[in-house]
């Protein structure tokens, strides 16, 4: 099969009509690279919208205090709900949680969010988000933890004044990361830095941000035992699963803050695992209607080259005819097709290969990484598959008319053309 | 050499089966140089083909040397031409984009004979032809008469047990024609059974023996050739 003869009449077949080897090519090529380039862009889009949910755990629900609308047990309308350090102890037994955290944002007034404090280190003062949690914060927000470590039981217990700050916090005061051990004033309340972190969703609004125990800013901040937000993580539930679980905390928080489980206004809820649920829908839509393109793009390439090998075959009746008289076995006369056809397409579909890649990784360089489209990729596994897919193809386009043309009797087809 | 007994032919034409050869008795001993004529229709390229092996008989037997040739596969049949049979065409039927030399080496390609060695052989034949200073050139840059030799060439290569002739000399202007019928009957001289089929005269009458065919039967030979 790969004798040096058998490759040279190949080569010299294509050889002799430059412009339709060339052309040919190009489709295939054309179509693997439109495959390889969609693939990656639709690949891009969905990283691109994909970080807008790596800041924070997909599997988690947010869960903030709201203002009763209907009347419960006596209790009128109107009334606040605000959580507190017993809301938390109960969750902690609620099963199916994960990973429970509260939030307390210091002089926030019981505002849900709004945490700023200005932070001071010597002479210089900035305002810096202050977040005030449990230890399974860790957990809600995919906090990397860089240097030293995150806040623990034991900070929650001895009410610690320990923090744990961002990396452009750490830069800001002192132009390093390298802040272990060190100290700055909080509100006028002297915090010891015990670690740095950094954020998988890579925001710089999730980094300029220091964390410290909850029970420590509640007692400096007069919080009371207040919590502004109660979080949680779900494990690998689906949509269904957390809806039951969410129930069940429900009935917990509304037992204990005496308000109607079903109001829908008492708390407010931000179930991140529906709205990723959805997204994934959109991006599986997305992806699905990017790769039918390809493929298309791909079967064009493929009847392209079957309709070459077709006019080359007919084109070649006579020479096909004369071989066959020399005694050139039908084997032989199908293979050397075959072969000419899967070179083509493996050949150029290679080309296309590389050009889409080469062009993705262009575009990745040139278009800084944002929150609409991450770094446009193709899994090397798709793009190989194709051209497994193009080269199989390109030898059933070479098969068909190279077995009728070993079909046809050699008297035939020498009186053709003739 | 060869020998057909009672061998019938059919063509299917729309619905009804064209009889082409009936019962066509033949023999050819070796080193004979034997002419077929016949008017167009009298089956006598039927006859060609079915003696090249390039097409197949409905009944009877050919015997081509000690070998049975009948029912044969594709890849049998193919590999029997091209050991027993050299071709030569009226069309010539060279390949446009191979050099001459490329051209005489082909049947050598198809019995796997290494590249320098099958152009060395067919340099050989083309010398053998008179055409050694040609082979470089491809058959567009020759004359009728030097493409017919170069497949004549191409025909002896693989020391074949018969060469077939489908009008030779039916693409070539009289001189020319002389001059390659006049290499074949130097190659009958060496001792290869050469047939031709033509429908001139002068040019069977280079054989030593007319085989006529009319309405796909052999006429009895009038005259036996007193030479």
């Amino acid at each position: 099969m790969f004798s040096l003869d058998r490759w040279q009449e190949v080569l010299s077949t294509l050889a002799r009509a430059p412009l339709r080897s060339i052309l040919t090519s190009l489709a295939v090529a054309w179509g693997i690279f439109m495959l390889v380039v969609l693939l990656g862009f639709g690949h891009g889009l969905r990283k691109g919208a994909e970080s807008q949910f790596a800041d924070d755990a997909a599997n988690s629900v947010w869960v903030f205090g709201g203002q009763t609308s209907q009347p419960y047990q006596g209790m009128p309308v109107g009334r606040r709900v605000t959580f507190t350090n017993t809301d938390y102890d109960n969750l902690r037994r609620v099963d199916g949680i994960e990973h429970l955290t509260g939030r307390f944002f210091p002089g926030s007034g019981g505002r849900p969010f709004g945490g700023e404090r200005p932070v001071r280190v010597g002479a210089k003062t900035q305002t810096f988000d202050v977040r005030a949690v449990h230890p399974d914060h860790l957990y809600l927000e995919k906090t990397l933890i860089t240097a030293g470590r995150f806040v623990n039981d034991a900070d929650l217990i001895e009410k610690r004044k320990v923090c744990i700050v961002g990396i452009p916090v750490a830069d800001f005061f002192w132009h390093t990361t390298d802040v272990i051990g060190r100290s700055l004033e909080i509100g006028g309340v002297a915090f010891e830095i015990v670690g740095v972190f950094n954020d998988a969703g890579g925001d710089d609004g999730e980094l300029r941000m220091i964390y410290v125990p909850v029970t420590t800013a509640q007692l400096a901040w007069n919080g009371a035992d207040r919590l502004n937000a109660l979080l949680f993580t779900v494990g690998d539930k689906d949509v269904d699963e957390t809806r039951e679980l969410l129930d069940r905390v429900k009935t917990t928080l509304a037992d204990r803050q005496r308000f109607n489980p079903e109001d829908p206004q008492a708390i407010r809820v931000r179930n991140n695992l529906e709205q990723y649920e959805s997204f994934q829908q959109i991006f599986w839509i997305i992806e699905v209607f990017v790769s039918l393109m390809g493929i298309a793009t791909l079967i064009a390439g493929i009847i392209g080259v079957a309709n070459i090998m077709l006019i080359t075959v007919k084109e070649r009746t006579r020479e096909i005819g004369i071989r066959k008289a020399l005694g050139a076995p039908p084997l032989s006369i199908v293979g050397t097709i075959m072969q000419e056809s899967i070179f083509i397409t493996a050949a150029a579909g290679y080309l296309g290969l590389v050009a889409g890649v080469g062009l993705l990784s262009l575009v990745a360089s040139v278009v800084p990484e944002n929150e609409f489209f991450g770094e446009p990729q193709i899994d090397l596994k798709v793009a190989i598959y194709a051209n497994v897919i193009l080269v199989v193809s390109g030898a059933l386009a070479g098969f068909f008319p190279a077995y009728s043309a070993a079909k046809i009797s050699p008297v035939e087809a020498m009186r053709e053309g003739t | 050499m060869l020998r057909l007994s009672k061998i019938n032919k059919y063509y299917a034409v729309g619905s009804h089966r064209l009889h082409v050869l009936r019962d066509v008795d033949l023999e050819v001993e070796g080193g004979e140089m034997v002419a077929i004529m016949g008017a167009s229709g009298s089956g006598k390229s039927t006859l060609l083909n079915i003696l090249g092996i390039l097409d197949r008989y409905d009944a009877g037997e050919y015997w081509l040397g000690d070998t049975l040739i009948r029912d044969l596969g594709e890849g049998q049949a193919a590999r029997y031409r091209n050991q027993f049979i050299g071709f030569v065409f009226q069309s010539f039927n060279l390949l446009p984009f191979k050099t001459a030399v490329e051209n005489v080496a082909l049947p050598l390609y198809y019995q796997g004979v290494p590249r320098r060695q099958r152009n060395r052989t067919a340099l050989q034949y083309l010398d053998k032809v008179g055409l050694a200073d040609w082979a470089d050139h491809r058959p567009a840059e020759m004359s009728g008469g030097q493409k017919q030799r170069v497949a004549i060439a191409r025909a002896l290569i693989t020391k074949p047990r018969i060469v077939l002739a489908d009008e030779p000399t039916g693409a070539l202007d009289s001189k020319t024609s002389e001059e390659v019928m006049e290499l074949f009957a130097e190659i009958n001289r060496t001792g290869m059974t050469v047939i031709l089929v033509t429908h001139e005269a002068d040019v069977a009458a280079k054989a030593q023996r007319t085989i006529r065919l009319r309405d796909g039967k052999v006429e009895p030979e009038l005259v036996a050739r007193a030479s």
